[in-house]
């Protein structure tokens, strides 16, 4: 495996193979970061796992985040990726409407993003397509919400005494 | 009938009264009480034909509470991730406080955290390899070596005044200076640790029971280790090389000569012999480190912390003389700085593995989203895979062999 691999050229081959289907190329604290659209995101893994030079064959973490302020696209799926070999690491996001979060799953690619996918559907309520057994793993069966998504407020909002403006957000959300 | 009056949080297979395999329950709390975890095991004898786990019983909302905290407040929630070695958990938290804002810290505060980072994994390898022990019969060991346990455990009360969950150092260093009698537990540690390892490796290593007990038992192939995302000594035992302070080394680690212990088969025994390997490698890191920081001398050697007023609490006396000092006082105390605008991952290796901080900033007060990467949560999963076809009592082996915590698996 190429030593060299850089995020220069990790970009340029997922260019050259999808156009400009992946959008926001940043690169902050050095790890090349983008964002691919929802249905091709197994696409993208598959290539960035099976290509001989990029070699990203290890995922490391696999999470979800919410946007609510994000019209279509509010909820996210950010996965981070590592070539081991190479020692380059590289973290892919997807967004999808909260409304119809399908994301399918990466779990044919990663075994190990079975349970990482159960802790994102628990809490974020994505729905992985295809995922082998996608229950809740660490709230109760029972549980009929999703705890991290940001309308669900930490502490009862009828308190006037901590509202978001002490956490230096101006009550922009919730 | 009788069985429709209780309710299984995971149902019963049907037909299991009438099959010929046998249900067990390992479980709700772990064989070994190591934690709360259940494994619904399907039995043909004594051996196992499929595994089935839960976790989540200890789930305490982690990711939650820290989107209303201030940065500082969220490394006490790190603390009880891996309680067994909360400390590297702390510098991890902090560091990558520390990478999103910038800070560089002194060289003299890199090494005292290596110091306490590697006794904190000497502190987590003694526990899992000492229970491997328990969980095959020999008490002794444990027993044994608790008490170096304990002179780990005094030092860091030297330095942060608890034990467990140590909350020990800040953003930018410590909260003081180490004392000179921190140093002194340290020396005698460095003097007596070794002769107990030495005996309890005597104990175990060649023991002809230990090694019919372990070897065999459990086996990770490398291939397996890296499509399900196993980090640390049981991905090391399975024979491959990845150890987060070499790959991107943190906290100056490139500074210290230290190997990297592999195993080939990754089964029990070679989890076990990688840990042990660990424990002799921290020792020497440990040894290297403390004759560094004793090389700064003067006004260097007073230096504990980095020059952060915004995240690091000004000293007593300043507060009640100075007003900029008493300013940044009630700022921090009342979380009233904003944190810059960013997205950071940012991993230590961890006792059981890359321990991972994925932390996106809005600019507010508290991170808009943090996720612990939890490697014990992501590596649990491949249990199922290596107990099958294995014994009932080989099984539990390789429960404690793993290191499972449950609070690392449920945040």
């Amino acid at each position: 495996m190429d030593m060299g691999l850089t995020n220069e050229i990790v970009k340029a081959k997922l260019t050259e193979k999808f156009g400009d289907a992946l959008l926001n190329w940043e690169e902050p604290y050095g790890m090349l970061t983008f964002e691919a659209p929802s249905d091709l995101n197994l696409k993208v893994m598959q290539y960035l796992h099976d290509d001989g030079e990029l070699g990203f064959t290890f995922l490391t973490d696999l999470t979800g985040i919410h946007y609510p302020d994000n019209k279509g696209s509010e909820i996210g799926v950010v996965y981070h990726l590592h070539n081991l070999a190479a020692n380059v690491r590289i973290r892919m996001k997807v967004f999808t409407d909260i409304n119809t979060p399908d994301i399918y799953t990466a779990t044919s690619l990663f075994p190990g993003a079975n349970w990482m996918e159960r802790e994102t559907f628990d809490f974020y309520g994505i729905n992985f397509v295809g995922h082998p057994d996608l229950r809740r793993i660490l709230n109760v069966d029972e549980m009929d919400y999703f705890p991290m998504r940001k309308e669900f407020p930490l502490e009862d909002q009828s308190r006037s005494d901590k509202d978001d403006e002490m956490f230096g957000r101006g009550g922009s959300y919730n | 009938m009788l069985q429709n009056a209780v309710t299984h949080h995971i149902p019963l297979p049907t037909d299991s009264i009438q099959k010929e395999t046998t249900t067990m329950n390992l479980g709700p709390t772990h064989p070994a009480t190591h934690g709360v975890f259940q494994n619904i095991l399907e039995l043909s004898g004594e051996k196992i034909l499929s595994a089935e786990q839960t976790v989540g019983y200890i789930h305490r909302a982690f990711e939650k509470l820290a989107e209303r905290r201030p940065l500082y407040q969220i490394t006490t929630l790190t603390d009880r991730l891996n309680y067994c070695s909360s400390p590297i958990n702390n510098m991890g938290w902090h560091m990558t406080c520390e990478k999103l804002l910038g800070v560089k810290t002194p060289k003299r505060v890199d090494y005292l955290r290596i110091i306490i980072m590697e006794l904190a994994r000497i502190s987590d390898h003694l526990i899992c390899n000492s229970i491997v022990g328990v969980d095959t019969g020999a008490f002794t060991g444990f027993l044994y070596v608790m008490q170096s346990r304990e002179d780990i455990y005094e030092i860091y009360e030297e330095v942060c005044g608890s034990r467990l969950t140590t909350n020990i150092g800040r953003i930018g260093g410590f909260e003081r200076n180490f004392n000179n009698i921190a140093f002194e537990k340290l020396e005698k540690f460095l003097i007596t640790f070794p002769k107990v390892w030495k005996e309890f490796e005597n104990l175990f290593n060649r023991n002809r029971i230990f090694i019919d007990r372990t070897k065999g038992g459990g086996p990770l192939s490398a291939e397996m280790a890296i499509k399900y995302s196993v980090t640390g000594p049981n991905l090391r035992a399975a024979g491959v090389d990845y150890d987060v302070r070499v790959a991107s080394p943190y906290s100056s680690y490139e500074d210290f000569d230290f190997e990297i212990p592999v195993g080939t088969t990754g089964d029990n025994y070679d989890r076990f012999m990688v840990r042990n390997g660990e424990i002799w490698q921290s020792l020497r890191i440990i040894e290297q480190a403390y004759r560094k920081v004793q090389e700064f001398k003067g006004a260097e050697a007073d230096v504990f912390h980095a020059d952060v007023p915004e995240y690091y609490l000004p000293e007593k006396k300043d507060v009640y003389t100075k007003m900029e000092a008493l300013i940044w006082h009630f700022k921090i105390i009342m979380g009233e700085i904003d944190i810059p605008k960013g997205e950071v991952y940012h991993s230590v290796e961890g006792g059981n593995g890359e321990l991972g901080f994925y932390l996106v900033s809005d600019g507010g007060r508290t991170p808009y989203r943090l996720h612990f990467r939890r490697p014990c949560f992501i590596y649990y999963q491949v249990y199922k895979e290596i107990v099958k076809g294995s014994m009932l009592s080989d099984a539990i082996v390789t429960l404690s062999s793993l290191n499972l915590i449950a609070g690392e698996m449920d945040a």
